[in-house]
């Protein structure tokens, strides 16, 4: 039974098991090791120059690593790279929208490559524009809309192929602070409603709630893996954050 | 429909959207090859000697000459624009959208292959119209027979491009590529001067032109327009297009990966 339980979280969820990475002599990730278990929103914090981008680049296959393994909802990212990746959804940090194109025009090309078209591919895309309100501005070009839309959009067209693991590299870097704390909102409730595992990558504190996972890397290596409240033990999670990494307050 | 189909309609069809809005970029890639039929060719028209070779039967002018070379022409900036179009990509952060869709490697690289070739095709089209409202005509089987070798022309620079564009760090050394690649590509081949000519002035130089895969594709070409199939040209163009695939493929294997120098 328990047995059939650790599958189940291991068949939804993401592994990663003694991740090593270098560039050239520089060692960029050392042995990480974290699971996220299914349905969970799981912030990784790290400073700048951590390691989070080089982590996202071999979590999306990106970059690939002789060391270690990845788990895409059971499915081994090495050895089964497309069944992997086509149950994950990706928010890269720098917009990948093609400006030139619609919304809706951007949101058909990501499902073409997903191998979704004709009628399905419609109503697909009408459920996640609606869902992100963003269905009156379908057919406007992304170059036009401004830089929360622009987010909205990345995370509807994530959305598009009803993936069980959304990774998102920092994904409100530029925001102002309400556009910040709506999509934050957003993706916790693709977690808690949706059952989606959630991998967040920040350096911002406030972008995470009590009961989140928070995995700290800092300088490649894995400090703390937990549940916020838990590291923050009692005291604001940022000062917490401070004191691990060794930063000034 | 297949997911590998799909994608491929896809790809190519954002190839031809992306084509669509930068319309000065066909104007531009006609206007160069156009310059040097009508200006170029004219002048040089009673400096050039041209004897009866193979795929001619009669004596030609020149601007009849540089026409097949020509296509070639559009076909090598066009890739090289592809080139530098997905060095921009890589920049801009969409290639690595395309690069994490779950399909193969090699068969995302070759849709965009075949979306780029496709554009060079309908802007070589276009001039071959061009030089027919010009009175410089061919077999009219010709205009039929030169699909397919724009077809293996295109895929063999698009790849060369693609193989390029894994190897370019960044934006700004694009310039190079033009000095190093496609200036002595396009001037060391028999686009513009048959090779015989070539040998008279220089035997190195006719040898370097005989290696070089532009000359072939450039045969080819010619061949094709009069409805002429030629082997050799054939087989060195398949040669090379499989070459730049594969280091392509190489410079594009995630083990390896182009982006991973972006960090």
């Amino acid at each position: 039974m328990k047995r059939n339980a650790l599958k189940s979280q291991l068949n939804n969820g993401l592994s990663v098991q003694s991740l090593s990475f270098s560039f050239g002599r520089k060692l960029a990730l050392d042995d990480v090791s974290f699971f996220v278990a299914p349905g969970t929103f799981c912030a990784l914090l790290g400073p700048n120059g951590a390691g989070k981008s080089t982590l996202f680049s071999l979590l999306t296959r990106l970059f690939t690593t002789p060391t270690g393994q990845i788990l895409i909802g059971g499915d081994d990212l090495a050895k089964t790279p497309r069944a992997a990746l086509a149950k994950m959804g990706v928010v890269f940090q720098q917009t990948t929208l093609d400006l030139d194109l619609t919304i809706r025009q951007n949101l058909r090309y990501f499902a073409a490559l997903h191998g979704i078209s004709g009628r399905d591919c419609t109503v697909r895309i009408d459920a996640v524009l609606d869902r992100l309100q963003l269905s009156d501005r379908a057919d406007e070009k992304a170059r036009t809309l401004n830089g929360g839309h622009k987010r909205r959009t990345e995370i509807a067209r994530a959305l598009l192929h009803a993936p069980g693991i959304l990774l998102l590299d920092e994904p409100t870097v530029g925001l102002d602070a309400a556009t910040r704390r709506a999509i934050t909102d957003h993706v916790h409730e693709l977690a808690d409603q949706d059952g989606i595992t959630v991998l967040w990558a920040t350096h911002l504190t406030d972008e995470i709630t009590s009961p989140d996972q928070v995995v700290i890397l800092h300088r490649g290596r894995v400090l703390v893996d937990g549940q916020a409240d838990e590291i923050a033990q009692g005291s604001p999670l940022e000062t917490r954050f401070l004191q691990l990494t060794g930063q000034p307050a | 429909m297949s997911h590998f189909l799909i994608a491929l309609i896809a790809i190519v069809k954002r190839e031809a959207l992306r084509f669509i809005h930068q319309r000065e970029r066909f104007v531009a890639a006609l206007v160069r090859p156009l310059v040097w039929l009508l200006v170029f060719a004219v002048g040089f028209r009673a400096a050039l000697g041209l004897s009866i070779t193979p795929p001619y039967q009669t004596y030609i002018t020149y601007e009849i000459y540089i026409v097949p070379g020509l296509c070639g022409m559009i076909m090598l900036f066009n890739g090289m624009q592809s080139s530098l179009s997905l060095v921009y990509d890589r920049e801009m952060g969409s290639m690595r959208l395309l690069l994490t869709a779950p399909l193969p490697r090699w068969w995302l690289l070759t849709c965009k292959l075949l979306g780029a070739t496709m554009i060079s095709i309908l802007q070589v089209y276009t001039f071959l119209f061009i030089a027919w409202l010009f009175d410089i005509t061919f077999d009219p089987l010709g205009y039929i027979y030169v699909f397919p070798a724009l077809l293996i022309a295109g895929l063999m620079l698009g790849a060369l491009g693609l193989a390029l564009s894994s190897f370019i760090k960044q934006l700004e050394n694009f310039a190079g590529v033009m000095n190093f690649v496609i200036f002595p590509m396009f001037f060391l081949s028999s686009a513009l001067y048959p090779l015989w000519k070539m040998q008279e002035s220089s035997v190195l130089l006719y040898q370097i032109c005989s290696v070089n895969p532009f000359t072939h594709a450039v045969e080819l070409v010619r061949f094709a327009l009069y409805g002429q199939f030629n082997l050799t040209a054939l087989i060195w163009t398949l040669l090379a297009t499989a070459l730049f695939m594969a280091l392509a493929l190489w410079g594009y294997d995630p083990a390896r990966s182009l982006i991973r120098r972006k960090g």
